[in-house]
């Protein structure tokens, strides 16, 4: 298969780093090779966050090459438009369902899960690993919220 | 079944070198190689410690090895500056069980005051490089350090950078192997480095050179993979998977062993393929020994020395061009709401004192609005530059401002300096508690360890006063009037220390309090509430004040701030 490029964008305090956390270990689990690749230390910060996730058979780079994008996760207008240039020429751009999800979720600590349920409707990522990554990754107190979120932006 | 589980640079070489049997490791704090020594205090058989600076972690790293047990140090690269000199040292000494000594490099200077190149280090220091590409290949090569470093008697630097200490991918986790102790043997002539014995060690030392030189020939690591004769690529570290991504079909010797030289490895390579170019981040160190052998081979444009390279520079690279490319800038970072820090930087802008800082959260004190700290150099660099500032333009008219943290680093010395010289001044520490900067690790001042066990707690106030402080205060940093005890120890033309206290900071403490509520009636439009520069608080699109409810922690710094009651605090 040819590797898939996820990127994530946004600012600190938005969960970035969690969702990417999310999927890169949810397509491990399926046994693909991950990399996930970031820079943190400003992300409580309120600077800029970026996340690269790769996955396929056999990945060499960390980080996504420019124009090589097949998904743009983006949680903020600006940054959108500072890593708009990353995307693929005909490259998924999800800013338009973070904007809806803006609307639809009350609490902004769930609208990166949301995103998640809307990305996993165009990988082929088993719903078990989904499951088992976001035991992972999240807080038992908030997995059911969590889990919940997830299906609602997975509808449809 | 195989263990694969999803790790950083750091965690995977953490992981290998518990699996190597390592019973000792230490570390200063900072970015990208802080959470090497966060690994391993998961584990009881290593002795993992927070040191108080990297020459301090250094030396007792060493002690380690020295005492029998394998054992590694690790910090980012201008930490390598701190400890240059136990190691320019150790290297002629030797170890006793394996050292290694990681560096965590950081080119493009994500979180770093410059962006050195350490490999240059192994050349000055003479001592084996080795240099992995990812985060997997991290976990494996850590334990060939070990094996190196006992095999030749010698320390072993290993770098890494931010791009692969902060990846993580798949990596296969193994159990831990014992190594048993090494005794100590009582040997003047290798422990102790007086002239007459380091003379013997370094002959000694330049024959080990010769030997290891043999040995990276012959190590598999560096490896070659020919395909395309027409184009060779040479390159190292995680240049390597770029090169692999943007020219799959070229064929690459890819270095390893960075340091000695694999000569052999190099001259095969020219046989085989028609055009040499080197790929390499930072400065041109491979570049400049290949062209030394006699080689001819193409290196990158000199502006490819600044930042990291990427698939696309790789292309650039190939085809001699300079680097257009720059960053774009990004959002600036800030203090975090509710950050002890804000009230100190928004009463020093109003002193209108030269603020010499130092390295740590306040350095985003810096830029625009806040504008108040105009000096960052190095760790401690503080108060040995206030030092001079008020003995030349007067002792009202500079402060130094120096986290707790970096304080115990190597402030203190700067303190017992500025007193055994006479200095007139303030130095202003700001306590959190923490070494925030880094994600909140214990220090001596906090009373911690590394473990999170209770320990004797460094008292600041004593210490100043034992430095030779003429005063020492301590004030609440939520107080107000912190600019007036500012302006009043200034006047008093001595050397005052001012601990500006903070039980927990924000990066520990998440508990907020409520936040302003915003009187829009009241709103002049001033801004003056936007200038003490927190993410909680801005400006919307209709120059209407917002307050964001699930950022703000209720410090009521903006409130402070706002003359005419358009920001009410709730008690």
């Amino acid at each position: 298969m040819e590797t898939i490029n996820i990127l994530f964008c946004g600012t600190g305090g938005q969960g970035i780093l969690t969702a990417a956390e999310v999927v890169a270990l949810a397509a491990m689990y399926d046994g693909y090779h991950v990399k996930k690749s970031e820079v943190h230390g400003m992300a409580q910060r309120g600077g800029s966050v970026e996340s690269h996730v790769r996955i396929g058979e056999k990945v060499f780079s960390p980080i996504i090459e420019a124009g090589q994008t097949d998904y743009l996760l983006s949680f903020e207008k600006g940054e959108h438009d500072r890593m708009a240039c990353m995307l693929k020429q005909n490259g998924t751009d999800l800013f338009n369902e973070f904007v809806k999800a803006g609307k639809l979720i009350s609490n902004p600590k769930f609208v990166n899960t949301y995103m998640l349920g809307v990305l996993a409707k165009h990988l082929s990522i088993s719903n078990e690993s989904w499951q088992k990554a976001m035991k992972e990754s999240i807080k038992p107190q908030y997995l059911d919220k969590n889990i919940e979120v997830f299906m609602l932006g997975n509808k449809k | 079944m195989n263990n694969y589980k999803l790790l950083s640079g750091n965690e995977a070489l953490a992981q290998g070198a518990y699996e190597a049997g390592v019973k000792f490791a230490a570390s200063y704090p900072g970015t990208p190689a802080t959470d090497i020594l966060e690994y391993f205090t998961q584990f009881k058989e290593v002795d993992a410690q927070w040191a108080i600076n990297e020459k301090v972690a250094f030396e007792v790293a060493l002690g380690a090895s020295f005492a029998g047990v394998r054992s590694i140090y690790s910090s980012k690269h201008v930490g390598v500056n701190v400890c240059m000199d136990p190691l320019m040292t150790a290297t002629y000494s030797g170890i006793n069980a394996g050292f290694v000594i990681v560096t965590g490099d950081d080119p493009g200077m994500h979180s770093s005051q410059n962006e050195q190149d350490n490999r240059l280090i192994a050349k000055f220091a003479k001592i084996p490089l080795l240099e992995p590409s990812s985060p997997a290949e991290a976990k494996k090569l850590i334990k060939l350090a070990f094996e190196i470093s006992e095999r030749f008697d010698t320390p072993v630097l290993f770098r890494i950078t931010t791009r692969i200490a902060h990846t993580k991918e798949n990596v296969e986790v193994g159990t831990r192997v014992e190594v048993n102790d090494k005794p100590f043997e009582k040997n003047p002539a290798k422990y102790v480095m007086v002239p007459a014995n380091a003379y013997k060690k370094h002959i000694n030392l330049e024959e080990k050179l010769i030997k290891l030189q043999e040995f990276s020939n012959n190590l598999q690591e560096n490896s070659i993979e020919i395909k395309d004769k027409k184009l060779g690529i040479v390159c190292d570290s995680v240049s390597y998977l770029y090169v692999k991504e943007t020219y799959p079909d070229a064929s690459v010797l890819k270095l390893t062993m960075t340091f000695p030289f694999a000569d052999a490895k190099i001259k095969e390579f020219a046989s085989k393929v028609e055009n040499i170019v080197v790929v390499e981040e930072s400065e041109p160190f491979i570049e400049e020994h290949i062209l030394q052998m006699g080689i001819k081979c193409k290196g990158k444009h000199y502006t490819y020395r600044v930042g990291e390279l990427n698939p696309e520079s790789v292309r650039d690279i190939v085809e001699g061009k300079p680097k257009t490319n720059y960053p774009k800038p990004a959002r600036k970072p800030v203090l975090c709401p509710g950050c002890p820090h804000r009230a100190t930087f928004v009463a020093l802008r109003k002193t209108k004192v030269t603020v010499a800082g130092d390295i740590g959260c306040y350095t985003l004190g810096a830029t625009p609005p806040l504008s108040a700290l105009h000096t960052t150099v190095c760790m401690g660099s503080s108060v040995t530059i206030m030092g001079s500032l008020t003995g030349i333009l007067g002792s009202d008219k500079a402060v130094a401002v120096i986290g707790d943290s970096t304080f115990c680093h190597s402030g203190v010395e700067g303190l017992i300096n500025c007193a055994y010289n006479k200095v007139k001044g303030v130095i202003i520490i700001l306590d959190n508690g923490t070494t925030a900067m880094t994600g909140a690790q214990p220090n001596p001042a906090t009373g911690i360890t590394a473990k999170g066990e209770q320990t004797k707690k460094l008292d600041l106030e004593k210490l100043c006063m034992a430095c030779g402080a003429d005063i020492v205060e301590v004030i609440d940093s939520s107080c107000s009037s912190i600019e007036n005890k500012i302006k009043e120890l200034t006047a008093t033309n001595k050397l005052c220390v001012l601990i500006v206290r903070y039980s927990l900071c924000k990066m520990i403490d998440r508990t907020k309090k409520p936040a302003p509520k915003v009187i829009a009636d009241k709103c002049k439009k001033c801004y003056m509430c936007i200038t003490v520069d927190c993410p909680a608080i801005v400006k919307d699109e209709n120059g209407n004040i917002k307050l964001d409810n699930n950022l703000c922690a209720g410090c009521n710094v903006c409130a402070e701030q706002c003359k005419f009651g358009a920001l009410e605090t709730t008690k």
